[in-house]
């Protein structure tokens, strides 16, 4: 059954194509005339050599070795894997949107733009923040403008101390990584008993060098920092901004607002929460959005609507200037935006309730079998420890490999880093209870198998197209691409 | 209510779920929240609409907007109207690769992970470059990650860059360096040329890396011949962005000693989109293999001896460095890289250079007709790939509210990028331009007047 994949490179054959072009009606000229022989490229250019149908095969083979959320479920921890509505795609490819050049006049623009300004009231509303750039073309890539956005806040009040970051031990990985682009330092800030952020450390923690706190709230336990509140309050009198890490706001839509917790700079993950396809690693959106007295240094140009016409701003004297070289991932936002308005204000808290209604009845059944370090009620995830099992001789990684022999994607493993052996379960709210039942069952059979024979689920899995890859030859001694006389 | 035929909790289940739960109410599950920071009201949203009322609504705000399928289009600045096979739109649209997340369990997200892959080894193919990552956000992007390698790996924190690079490029550089506390120069122009000279008394033994845009911003040709040694003898890092629509004409970067390739990989076969997505390349000799940002995909074995792909060298990212990362970029461009190898594929070596050779040659075609025109020139004199600069007579604004008229889109103006610029106009032709169209486009531009 299983096989490795030929590669492009090893099926391609000389003479062989897979595209037609027109012949050019043009004039043409000597290329030596046109550009100089040292000009020229003298090296061979080997690309490979195949036909249409050829090339369809090989990729229609290639995704069947692929697993998606059409393919079923993906409980992936902190990614909200939740469906990608299949008319996202179709509006997203319209010719008036996908064939649109960033440089045309903005009258022959103006539907383009009458759709981020919309985008971003939606998101303005959804958040309670006061204005949004769509130039972020990811979450990480968010997290970074909005912390240009901060610095740029900081030194424009001549407030040149403010030189570290608070990140609690919680984090995504990627906040403490931003804080480094961002030219900060992290200061962590460590967690209580309840899995909360440890409201007394961080009080001692900030200070006037303390620049922003950044957060995630519900936090990746998936449980709600009941103390935002104080939070808040201690970071703004020592003059320090907070930041709120919108990965998990699937969990409160319509329930509370980021800009209402006191959350002066947030950025959405617009592939997560609202509904776009992560496209196996991009493209995403990362909108930031900011309180008033953080407008002037977003980056330019902002949308704006004067008399029904719409235009881009680019009088922001204080912006931090581009984060992207137009204006982010448009494509995506037309996706996000067909989402929102099609969810309605009672759709999207239905989606909340929906994916914390699953995330709970999904603890509720595996927590019998698996030990659960904070056990409360949760939000839209939350996080299991395998370190029974890793006693046993199977951890938390064996028992994602295990899950995928039963066709389902296993949660987030050894992540977040304050629990051991880290299950991390992301139900989301367009799944049934019927699936969570059946991943619930199939869990308990994998306890059970790990009971019986430890060793063989260490050793999974079994009924993939390849068995379990050795990732610790491919960084010691890394292939990074085909090279013909290695064949 | 809208939406719901995604959600498919009935309101049995969901009373049935929160007795397991062991709860009354939904109220119970977000009294964690305190009342202060609870929303009191609905949210405040335009009713939802359906199915097919969302799509007459998205089609209303398309038809808005002018675009390459009603109009012939000249416009480039780093974005371009080349043509797009239709075999594309039918891989990517393959939902087992666009619903799935980043490849995190390789054993069933291998057909990501080769198509990745196959990606690096085509991106590599075509630059000459031994590494290449899965793909940046964009060219811009790429550019301000590719200076910060440099810096990393020359352990020095200044970057020179020339003002032939793309202006979009190094705003978004200059942003990059700015928070980061790290030092920009721009190395001045000549004729529209990068002032090798000049860039000879700027380099120092402080500086990291000089970047070069390869056509640069005008569409010409930089002369690279001696660079690489100039800026090698300094100990600095060589960073070209470079059109990979032109590389297999242009000698590759790797031929004129590049350490670093960066750029934009729109014509790749992805549509144009606004700006957005695009396709940031990011390629690099082997030695900095260290500090490249980003996912990259690599060859191993399975436990029975079968090859495989991974993500591999995952101890350059931030979910495992933190805050030692090279970078804090997680998420991509993957399904366009993904488009963009199929584009690869069916062109193969020979479409390549065909595309290559019909946009030299439909682009010094125009340039020739419309130089030739009363009060047109050309703006500098050198050799030119697809895009050329010419001195127009009169507002471009103005003449591209004209060409309008005819469905054309016009140039770009360069002037709000380069102040000195006035009534200049930057022209793409691509091979998917005709000359009937080329010849309109001529036409009026006489016309105007």
């Amino acid at each position: 059954m299983r096989k490795s994949k030929a590669l492009l490179f090893e099926m391609s054959r000389p003479g062989r194509q897979g595209y037609s072009l027109p012949s050019c009606d043009v004039p043409e000229k000597p290329v030596d005339e046109l550009l100089p022989k040292k000009m020229q490229r003298s090296e061979p250019l080997e690309l490979p050599e195949l036909s249409e149908n050829e090339i369809i095969r090989h990729y229609t083979e290639l995704s069947t070795r692929n697993f998606g959320v059409d393919t079923g479920f993906y409980p992936l921890g902190s990614c909200t894997m939740k469906y990608n509505p299949k008319v996202n795609e179709d509006v997203a490819v319209l010719p008036g949107f996908a064939f649109m050049h960033p440089c045309q006049p903005l009258e022959t623009a103006q539907g383009a733009l009458e759709l981020l300004y919309n985008m971003e009231q939606g998101l303005k509303e959804l958040t309670a923040m006061d204005r949004f750039t769509l130039q972020p073309a990811a979450g990480a890539h968010g997290e970074l403008t909005g912390l240009m956005v901060i610095q740029a806040y900081h030194r424009h009040r001549e407030d040149h101390k403010r030189n570290k970051v608070l990140i609690p031990l919680s984090a995504h990985g990627t906040n403490p990584a931003t804080v480094s682009m961002a030219g900060y330092e992290v200061v962590q800030v460590p967690c209580d008993d309840r899995g909360l952020v440890d409201l007394e450390a961080l009080t001692e923690a900030v200070n006037d060098n303390t620049a922003a706190l950044m957060l995630t709230n519900p936090s990746t336990l998936g449980l709600f920092e009941e103390e935002i509140i104080a939070m808040a309050k201690a970071v703004h009198e020592a003059g320090g901004l907070l930041y709120y890490d919108g990965a998990n706001l699937n969990a409160i839509m319509g329930y509370a607002r980021p800009g209402d917790m006191g959350f002066d700079v947030v950025h959405l993950n617009i592939h997560k929460t609202l509904s776009t396809p992560h496209g196996g690693g991009g493209p995403g959106g990362g909108p930031v959005g900011v309180k008033e007295r953080l407008i002037p240094f977003l980056p330019v140009p902002l949308v704006d609507r004067k008399d029904d016409q719409y235009y881009f701003d680019y009088d922001l004297p204080d912006s931090i200037g581009k984060v992207h070289s137009f204006y982010g991932n448009f494509g995506v936002a037309v996706k996000a935006y067909t989402y929102m308005r099609m969810m309605g204000a009672e759709g999207l808290k239905q989606a909340s309730t929906d994916a914390v209604i699953n995330a709970n009845y999904l603890m509720s059944l595996l927590k019998e079998t698996y030990y659960l370090p904070y056990d409360r009620i949760c939000k839209h995830e939350f996080v299991l420890s395998a370190r029974p099992e890793k006693k046993k001789g199977a951890g938390a990684g064996d028992i994602a490999k295990a899950l995928l022999d039963r066709g389902f994607h296993p949660p987030t493993v050894y992540f977040p880093l304050i629990v051991e052996e880290a299950l991390m379960v992301e139900p989301t709210d367009t799944e049934a209870k019927e699936t969570l039942d059946a991943f619930a069952e199939v869990m308990k059979q994998i306890s059970e198998d790990i009971d019986e024979d430890a060793e063989k689920v260490a050793h999974g899995p079994y009924n993939t197209v390849v068995g379990r890859l050795d990732e610790v030859r491919a960084a010691r001694s890394p292939i990074m691409r085909w090279e013909k006389d290695k064949e | 209510m809208g939406g719901k035929h995604y959600l498919p909790l009935t309101d049995e289940d969901r009373s049935e779920m929160l007795a397991v739960i062991g709860v009354k109410t939904v109220e119970d599950l977000f009294n964690d929240i305190p009342s202060e920071v609870r929303l009191k009201r609905e949210l405040d949203l335009p009713p939802a609409l359906a199915e097919s009322e969302a799509i007459s609504h998205l089609n209303s705000l398309a038809s808005k907007n002018k675009h390459f399928h009603n109009c012939v289009s000249f416009m480039g600045a780093g974005v371009y109207d080349h043509y797009i096979p239709s075999i594309i739109k039918h891989v990517t649209g393959r939902s087992e690769f666009y619903t799935s997340y980043t490849p995190y369990q390789p054993e069933i997200s291998q057909g990501v992970l080769q198509a990745i892959f196959e990606f690096q080894t085509m991106i590599c193919q075509l630059t000459g470059m031994e590494v290449s990552n899965a793909s940046m956000y964009d060219g811009g992007t790429a550019v301000a990650e590719g200076a910060i390698m440099g810096c990393g790996a020359t352990r020095r924190s200044k970057a020179l860059v020339s003002r032939s690079v793309s202006p979009f490029y190094r705003e978004v550089l200059r942003n990059y360096f700015n928070s980061r506390g790290l030092d920009l120069e721009e190395i001045p122009l000549k004729e529209g040329h990068t002032d090798f000279a000049e860039l000879d008394k700027m380099l120092g033994d402080d500086v990291a890396s000089v970047i070069l845009q390869q056509p640069n911003f005008f569409g010409l040709i930089e002369e690279m011949d001696g660079v690489a040694e100039m800026v090698h003898n300094h100990k600095a890092v060589l960073i070209v962005s470079a059109d990979p629509l032109s590389l297999p004409l242009l000698q590759s970067p790797a031929e004129y000693g590049a350490d670093i390739v960066v750029g934009e990989g729109q014509g790749l076969g992805v549509p144009a989109s606004f700006g957005g997505p695009l396709l940031g390349i990011m390629a690099a000799r082997s030695k900095f293999v260290r500090q490249i940002p980003g996912r990259i995909a690599g060859e191993t074995v399975d436990s029975e001896g079968n090859r495989g792909y991974v993500l591999t060298l995952q101890t350059r990212e931030q979910h495992i460095r933190r805050e030692k990362a090279a970078s804090n970029i997680c998420s991509n461009e993957a399904l366009v890289a993904l488009g963009a190898a199929v584009y690869l594929a069916a062109l193969g070596p020979q479409g390549m250079r065909e595309v290559a050779r019909q946009c030299i040659q439909k682009a010094a075609y125009t340039r020739e007709q419309i130089t030739a025109l009363k009060g047109y020139e050309e703006l500098f004199t050198g050799h030119y790939f697809k895009e050329f600069a010419v001195k127009v007579p009169g507002d471009p604004a103005e003449l591209n509210k004209k060409l309008l008229e005819k469905n054309i889109l016009g140039g770009v103006d360069l002037a709000p990028f380069y102040p000195e610029l006035k009534n200049t106009m930057l022209f793409a032709v691509t091979e998917k331009r005709t000359r009937a169209e080329i010849d309109t486009l001529v036409r009026e531009l006489e016309g105007w007047k």
